[in-house]
């Protein structure tokens, strides 16, 4: 750090846009709220609130990096700041490694402990004579309670787990692969070799896509065929959200990927200097790990 | 360590007026003050919360209102103190006093700044809306289920618990990125010569509690998606009926809700020591000690979480481990304590506000703190357990340790920050208030606790009725007496006597290693370091 | 109204004084043990607190000795130590350190080690089982083994309505909020297992006599155990918020003899063969009619109100109902789905499902009741023998 001593950190001028990128916010949760609730009154009104807050964000997201950008290019930053935005990256993937761990976490638990538990009550006095603890589970059966109400849980008739060695194992072919090209883009970046950088990430943006591919026909063939659907107990939760938390965020990270795709093509970026580069980059080997963990305990164990 | 200048940056020669300065701002003082009005405002609408609720509580029968709004009350409370009063409290230092401290010209993410702050105004609306829409017929009211939201009560709660889903994952966002904000302004923007063992202590507290922040909060933020795909998409997060287990939720919960009790007073544990040598014009005592407790009660926070449900029915060797390990947590504290005290021990001690506020402040929070080790035990928890004894200890925790502590700092900072001494007297006589009537009003809720009343009802049975009367009248005069602060601040806004660069004469002796936002004038330039002091 | 309140005040104020001095006095702590657990924890906590206690009378001893003698007002010169500069400092300093090891793991962790095994020792030469059924808003008892097996009981709050609501001017009674009208009935002497769950949402039985506090949590069953050793009625509550009612779910247990244990079996079992009995014969209107206002009173009108007019929008009115006023069974004589009959069995949303904690008897007579009274005169009956064979 002493060598900050003389430097100006670039403090950038007042702006507006996160201020209205939280009203953006306020206004997609308030849709979202209304939209599912059936009862409230205003219900129809929800789906706007929601696409009108999500313009927003978009729009004040789009509106916020392109400063972002073009103070990097008019050379604000420097190995200060540069610093910040590496230090800021790691911590946000950070925060995004410990949601996913909730999620996780209630795999484990439901697996481990809340399934067995329910099989294994003092079988005098169990309410659930023929269930046994196996994995995966859709639960006992019985009633079960949502915001409108109790409801009669019924369990898909021909309910089956999703395979791995299918699909699946196509997909984590297809992350690792994308982890590779990422990774020669790079190191194209940093030969200053441009054709490499953009021939690198274009694969990638690819491999991502294809990834999306995959997983919308994996998931149209759960809910069409195998009875396997967000509602499908411990196990159908458990594997819809991680799985499409997952898919959510490889979604953003092809967006990124796009965005830096045609910032190469531009022209920005140099060997130097490339904090986008290296933060997308870090997000999507992010993603891709996370895609193991999954791979092996949401599919295979 | 170098001269400072007040000239401006050249990006800065457009600051805009108005309204649009605040919400356009990316200085970090501004948006400091902006968190601790935010925390102000937020701490008297719970705290008017609570004082209808207190009001209820003042005879058997229910006197002012419906079972099912006493629930909303209470939950509204808890979570506008927590999320809106507390935790702004501590952000809003941290914009403030950090740069200043670590030297540096602002906090490392001006932007972000901004909008960790411009996030909570939207989840304060969504936590408290309810209630007015509910006035014109619209959904049933806020969230009734406390602030736990434990499900299956919030699973089968009405649209307030929608509300309060959203207004959590917001307040999330923007915790998150006031945390990202402190590690990187900590890590990337120390004065050159700063090593991480001579920064301040408050930059030790904040550090942990934003990594605290950074692991916990999106657990939080897991557990109320959980909650909300079963309340409407059909998941079985926390259903038997689908292999699911309410208790998971718990875990969840707790998971994030016990590091956040320590999330919320690490700050304050942090400057604390600071405020003590001051007004003791002596250094604070075992300075590496206390690092390593600070980082000691990180890490143990983080495992302990199950001891708030002990009563679920856990194995026994669950049960024991949660128990031990929350023990624990004692030590580092004590050592805390012994280090505290030391710190004043053989000092040259003078009792301004703020320094009435730190010594209040070690034994209040001492109450709190003894009274959370016995409720440690497993066994006898399953009588304390959600009842009186334990409201008590935690405003014994949060109000005392968390508010009384903010309120030290408050008082120790303001005249830096609005560069004009506050009314001692008024604020001796704040002190005072507020001391006696906090005991007042929890005191006897550890007695009523112990013989048997539940909390969270609005109603209790007739052996309780005197000692909530006691309570609930010294509530009102703890609620009264925070006016007295609200004008002091107000007019030490407005004018008064100007403080000197230093403002504490404790500060002159201590030569520095006070901190250095006091080398800088008061108030401070509008851009807090232009270059950079060089610590030796 | 003001002069009760001072009253109560300086009353209560004199007993906080009071208080510093009578520590054990059971008003001030925990109700008087009647179980091995709840003696074990009075025990552990009176230990503990006194532990405590001296922590902090010692530590603010020293700090007032400090704040007197060290102030800048006599002149007192502060020194400059900011840690042990010697071995021995350093050795002194951790002493205390080890003093807190020795209290956290041995002096209190080892009590609170064998209180935990206590507590836990659920099934061991226990004689009889009782499992305990939390609802919104009310306890159900079924006793599973032994002589009693078969018995069930819901157990309500009984404290009128009048002494409850706003500005009511009826004195309220000494057990305000702690009564019921089925209490637990259980020997003295025996070894009890208690198992619990719910039907809804969590509840947890707790009986501070008793030292036990366990969470009912519906779909699982989890369990606890009592030994009460004195006879008596012993009082405690619901200890997890449940929703509106939580405040108003007490549990109440009478511990009787041995001997009175056996009359009461036996009286009660002839109670539901009786009423078993009564199912099948012909109930007259006013029977049904005043059996069910009882029953309506007692389990309906926490939410749709005595009057019939609920709390829109959570609980609809009954008075004008479509459902209350509707048919009740369809032409091949089942009941029809969201008739009168299905909305009382099985419930919908808030509304409890009330096929397994109410008889044939109590069935009829309320929905004969909401439908000829509230305001709505259909005229038809409903027939416990109707109710049995839809079951
Ligand atoms: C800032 C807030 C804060 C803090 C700091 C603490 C600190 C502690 N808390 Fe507390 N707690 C809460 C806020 C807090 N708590 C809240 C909000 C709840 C209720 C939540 C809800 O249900 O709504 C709660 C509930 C709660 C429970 C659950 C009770 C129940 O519901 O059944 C337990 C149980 O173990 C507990 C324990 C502890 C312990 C062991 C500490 C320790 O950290 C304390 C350590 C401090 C000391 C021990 C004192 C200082 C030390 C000395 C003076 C040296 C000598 C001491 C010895 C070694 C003996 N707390
Ligand atoms: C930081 C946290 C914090 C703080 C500061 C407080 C402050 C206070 N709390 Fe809070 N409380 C909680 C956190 C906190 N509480 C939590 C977590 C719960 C658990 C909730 C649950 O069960 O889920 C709880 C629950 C709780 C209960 C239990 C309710 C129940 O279980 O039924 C009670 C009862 O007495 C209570 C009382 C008080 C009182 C009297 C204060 C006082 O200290 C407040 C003093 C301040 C004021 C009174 C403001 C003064 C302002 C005015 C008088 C002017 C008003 C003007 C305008 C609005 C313009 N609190
Ligand atoms: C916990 C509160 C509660 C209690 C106690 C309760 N109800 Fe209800 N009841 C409800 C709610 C909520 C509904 C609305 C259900 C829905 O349609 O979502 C309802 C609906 C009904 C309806 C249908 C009314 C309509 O028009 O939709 C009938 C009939 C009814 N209850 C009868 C009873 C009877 C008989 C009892 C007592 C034996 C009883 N209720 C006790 C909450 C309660
Ligand atoms: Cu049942 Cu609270
Ligand atoms: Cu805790």
């Amino acid at each position: 750090m002493a060598t900050h001593a003389n430097d100006h950190y670039f403090v950038p001028n007042p702006v507006l846009y996160p201020a209205i990128l939280s009203s953006g916010v306020l206004t997609m949760a308030l849709g979202f709220i209304l939209n599912v609730n059936e009862k409230m009154a205003a219900h129809g009104l929800g789906k706007w609130l929601m696409i009108a807050g999500l313009l927003v964000i978009c729009y004040m997201t789009f509106r916020w990096l392109s400063s972002v950008v073009d103070e990097s290019l008019t050379g604000k930053y420097k190995a200060w700041e540069d610093k910040s935005f590496r230090i800021g990256m790691i911590t946000f993937i950070c925060s995004e490694i410990a949601f996913f761990a909730a999620f996780f976490g209630a795999l484990f638990f439901m697996r481990i402990i809340a399934v067995p538990e329910l099989a294994e009550i003092d079988p005098d006095y169990t309410m659930y004579k023929e269930f046994t603890s196996a994995w995966p589970s859709l639960g006992p059966g019985g009633m079960s309670m949502s915001a409108d109400g109790l409801k009669e849980y019924v369990q898909p008739a021909n309910f089956q787990a999703m395979k791995p060695w299918g699909l699946p194992a196509i997909n984590t072919a297809l992350l690792l692969a994308s982890g590779v090209t990422i990774t020669w883009a790079h190191w194209g970046l940093l030969k200053n070799n441009r054709k490499q950088l953009i021939a690198g990430l274009f694969l990638t943006v690819a491999l991502g896509i294809a990834f999306l591919i995959c997983q919308g026909i994996e998931y149209h063939h759960a809910y069409t065929e195998m009875g396997l659907t967000l509602g499908a107990g411990a196990y159908g939760g458990t594997f819809f959200m991680l799985t499409g938390f997952h898919g959510f965020h490889v979604t953003l990270g092809t967006i990124m990927l796009i965005v830096i795709l045609l910032r190469s093509m531009k022209g920005h970026f140099t060997a130097e200097h490339h904090f986008g580069f290296e933060g997308v980059a870090w997000y999507w080997h992010f993603v891709d790990v996370v895609w193991l963990g999954l791979f092996v305990f949401v599919y295979i164990l | 360590m170098s001269a400072t200048t007040t000239a401006h940056h050249d990006e800065h020669h457009d600051v805009p007026k108005g309204m649009m300065r605040w919400f356009t701002t990316t200085n970090h003082k501004d948006i400091g003050t902006m968190y601790l009005t935010f925390s102000l405002i937020m701490f008297l609408i719970g705290g008017a919360m609570i004082l209808l609720v207190r009001a209820e509580l003042f005879e058997p029968g229910l006197q002012l209102m419906k079972p099912e709004f006493y629930n909303q009350l209470i939950g509204v409370h808890a979570l506008v103190m927590i999320f809106a009063a507390l935790m702004p409290a501590a952000t809003g230092f941290a914009n403030w006093m950090l740069p200043l401290q670590l030297g540096a010209p602002d906090m490392a993410l001006p932007r972000l700044n901004n909008w960790g702050f411009w996030l909570l105004p939207p989840a304060a609306v969504l936590l408290t809306i309810p209630f007015t829409l509910a006035l014109f017929g619209i959904g049933d009211g806020a969230i009734a289920t406390g602030w736990t939201f434990y499900a299956p009560l919030s699973v089968q709660g009405g649209i307030g618990v929608d509300f309060a889903i959203f207004a959590v994952h917001i307040l999330g966002i923007s915790s998150v990125m006031g945390s990202i904000n402190v590690i990187v302004t900590i890590f990337n923007m120390r004065a050159p010569g700063m090593t991480l063992m001579k920064m301040p202590m408050f930059a030790w507290g904040w550090l942990i509690t934003a990594f605290l922040l950074v692991a916990t909060i999106p657990v939080l933020a897991g557990a109320v998606t959980m909650l909300l795909t079963d309340r409407h998409f059909g998941t079985h997060f926390f259903d038997a009926a689908g292999g699911g287990d309410p208790i998971l939720f718990q875990h969840l919960f707790w998971f994030f809700g016990h590091p956040e009790v320590y999330i919320l007073l690490l700050p304050v544990w942090g400057f604390m020591p600071q405020i003590l040598q001051t007004f003791s014009r002596k250094p604070m005592y075992g300075y590496k000690a206390q690092v390593y407790s600070l980082i000691a009660i990180g890490a143990l926070a983080v495992v302990v979480w199950a001891h708030h449900f002990f009563t679920v029915g856990m194995p026994v060797p669950a049960l024991l481990y949660f128990m031990y390990s929350t023990m624990a947590i004692s030590l580092p504290l004590a050592v805390l304590f012994f280090c505290w005290i030391a710190t004043i021990w053989k000092g040259s001690m003078s009792f301004e506000t703020p320094m009435l506020f730190a010594v209040g402040w070690i034994i209040l929070f001492g109450i709190g703190g003894l009274t959370g080790l016995v409720l440690a035990d497993v066994a006898a928890d399953a009588q304390y357990h959600h009842t009186y004894f334990v409201v008590a200890h935690f405003h014994y925790t949060l109000f005392a340790g968390g508010i009384m502590g903010i309120m030290a700092g408050v008082y120790y900072w303001l005249p830096k920050m609005t560069g004009h001494m506050y009314n001692e007297t008024l604020g001796k006589t704040h002190f005072w208030l507020t001391a006696i009537s906090f005991n007042l009003t929890f005191i006897p809720q550890f007695f009523v606790g112990l013989a048997g009343m539940p909390r969270r009802i609005p109603d209790y049975a007739l052996q309780f009725a005197e000692f909530n009367a006691i309570s609930t009248v010294a509530a009102f005069v703890l609620g009264l007496s925070q006016l007295v602060m609200v004008y002091n601040i107000y007019s030490s806004v407005r004018g008064g006597k100007k403080a000197t660069n230093e403002v504490w004469d404790g500060n002159n002796s201590l030569a520095g290693s006070g901190g250095l936002e006091w080398t800088l004038p008061s108030p401070p330039p509008y851009h807090s370091f232009t270059e950079q002091p060089v610590i030796k | 109204m003001v002069q009760s309140t001072f009253k109560r005040l300086a009353l209560g104020l004199s007993l906080l004084f009071v208080s510093m001095f009578a520590y054990a006095d059971y008003t001030w702590n925990f109700p008087k043990p009647v179980t091995p657990v709840a003696k074990d924890t009075l025990h552990v906590h009176n230990f503990f607190m006194v532990i405590v206690m001296v922590i902090f009378v010692v530590v603010l001893l020293i700090m007032i000795y400090s704040i007197f003698m060290h102030r800048k007002s006599r002149n007192y010169q502060a020194s400059s130590f900011t840690g042990p500069s010697t071995k021995s400092q350093l050795i002194w300093t951790l002493v205390p350190f080890a003093i807190l090891l020795y209290i956290d793991f041995i002096l209190m962790g080892i009590p609170a080690y064998n209180s935990i095994v206590m507590m836990e020792d659920t099934k061991q030469n226990a004689t009889m089982v009782v499992k305990i059924t939390g609802s919104q808003w009310k306890w159900q008892y079924e006793y599973m083994s032994g002589e009693a097996k078969g018995i069930k009981f819901v157990s309500n709050l009984t404290t009128p309505i009048a002494q409850i609501e706003k500005n009511s001017t009826v004195p309220k009674n000494v057990d305000y909020l702690l009564e019921v009208d089925n209490k637990l009935v259980l020997p003295v002497g025996e070894k009890v297992r208690v198992l619990l769950t719910a039907t809804d949402v969590i509840h947890n039985w707790w009986v501070p006599a008793f030292g036990v506090s366990r969470d009912a949590i519906p779909g699982f069953l989890h369990e606890t155990w009592l030994n009460i050793e004195e006879q008596g009625v012993y009082k405690g509550q619901c200890k997890e918020l449940c929703g509106k009612g939580h405040g108003y779910m007490p549990a109440v247990v009478e511990a009787v003899s041995k001997e009175e244990y056996k009359v009461w079996v036996a009286a009660k079992q002839e109670e539901m063969k009786k009423a078993e009995s009564g199912a099948d014969r012909e109930w007259a209107k006013d029977e049904l009619m005043s059996n069910g206002k009882v029953v309506y009173e007692k389990s309906c009108a926490v939410c749709h109100q005595v009057t019939g007019a609920g709390m829109p929008p959570m609980f609809p009115p009954l008075t004008g109902s479509k459902i209350a006023t509707g048919p009740i069974f369809g032409a091949d004589g089942k009941y029809l789905p969201d008739s009168h009959l299905d909305r009382v069995f099985n419930g919908k949303g808030a509304m409890p499902p009330w096929k397994g904690s109410l008889n044939d008897i109590d069935i009829a007579s309320v929905i004969t009741y909401e439908r000829n009274a509230l305001g709505n005169a259909t005229g038809d009956l409903l027939q416990p023998a109707q109710v049995k064979a839809a079951r």
